[in-house]
């Protein structure tokens, strides 16, 4: 019962997230490319849940499909940006990095093909708060702290850096 | 059914498309803000690519590094289009093709 759970969620949201990265990649409106991430965002939260990673799934839509995607969508209603145009001119360009990106999927798929044989059964024992919790504050200790100077240093640079200069 | 379950060449598999299409959206896309979620569609890839290494050894380090990942993303997101808007009130234009003002 639980692996057909796991496989259900699994296509579901795989298939779900990649059509969220085909849908950013060619929609020419940026609020439509962003509606198409935020889909992606949640699938990925999705497949965290299917992976037993419940508290990674919970910050996925809380930070990334709540909080940066809320920042893009005021940056791009703030600036009024109209459609890309003449995206169409650069065939050799945009032929070049589809052959390019398809060169890699090529080539990651064929160097990882041995991990087929992991069934990832069994429970993940480090999906929940309490042992997050615990490596948090033992063993990752410094680098946990660390992110609340870069997040103070990020607050300030971003007001300093997006400040009218009419007024200092 | 049982042939379909997922193992973790699976979740590497969508992983690693994601991460293309990233890479084919930063190289083909000339709007400055659609580059950027390019660029943190491809940090969601590798954050993947890591939940499925920590639950496939049963080892924290995957998952915390992509704890530590989401923070640094989120502190880059803001800094990044506090650049963007900056550039929109000096140029009136965020085309990567145009903002060429460091070229010598």
């Amino acid at each position: 019962m639980e692996a057909t759970l796991q496989t259900i969620l699994f296509w579901v949201f795989a298939i779900l997230g990649i059509a969220g990265g085909i849908g950013l990649l060619f929609n020419r409106n940026p609020v439509y490319a962003a509606l198409s991430l935020i889909l992606n965002f949640f699938s990925i939260a999705g497949l965290y849940l299917s992976l037993q990673a419940q508290f990674l799934s919970i910050i996925q839509v809380l930070v990334y499909a709540g909080a940066i995607m809320v920042l893009f969508l005021f940056v791009i209603m703030l600036l009024n940006l109209e459609h890309e145009s003449g995206v169409t001119t650069f065939h050799t360009r945009r032929a070049l990095a589809f052959v390019l990106g398809l060169a890699f999927v090529g080539e990651m798929l064929y160097v990882f093909r041995g991990l087929s044989a992991y069934k990832l059964e069994g429970s993940f024992e480090y999906g929940e708060v309490e042992p997050i919790g615990y490596q948090l504050m033992t063993y990752y200790l410094l680098p946990f702290e660390m992110i609340s100077v870069i997040l103070l240093a990020a607050l300030i640079g971003a007001i300093i850096v997006a400040r009218s200069h009419k007024y200092i | 059914m049982e042939s379909l379950a997922p193992n973790a060449f699976s979740y590497l598999a969508v992983s690693i498309v994601m991460f293309a299409i990233g890479t084919i959206g930063v190289m083909t896309r000339r709007n400055g803000i659609v580059v950027f979620m390019c660029i943190e569609l491809m940090l969601n890839a590798v954050n993947l690519s890591l939940v499925t290494f920590s639950r496939m050894h049963n080892d924290p380090t995957g998952s915390m590094l992509v704890f530590f990942v989401m923070c640094v993303a989120a502190a880059e997101a803001v800094v990044g289009l506090s650049i963007i808007i900056a550039l929109f009130r000096n140029k009136l234009d965020i085309d990567i093709n145009n903002l060429n003002i460091f070229k010598w």
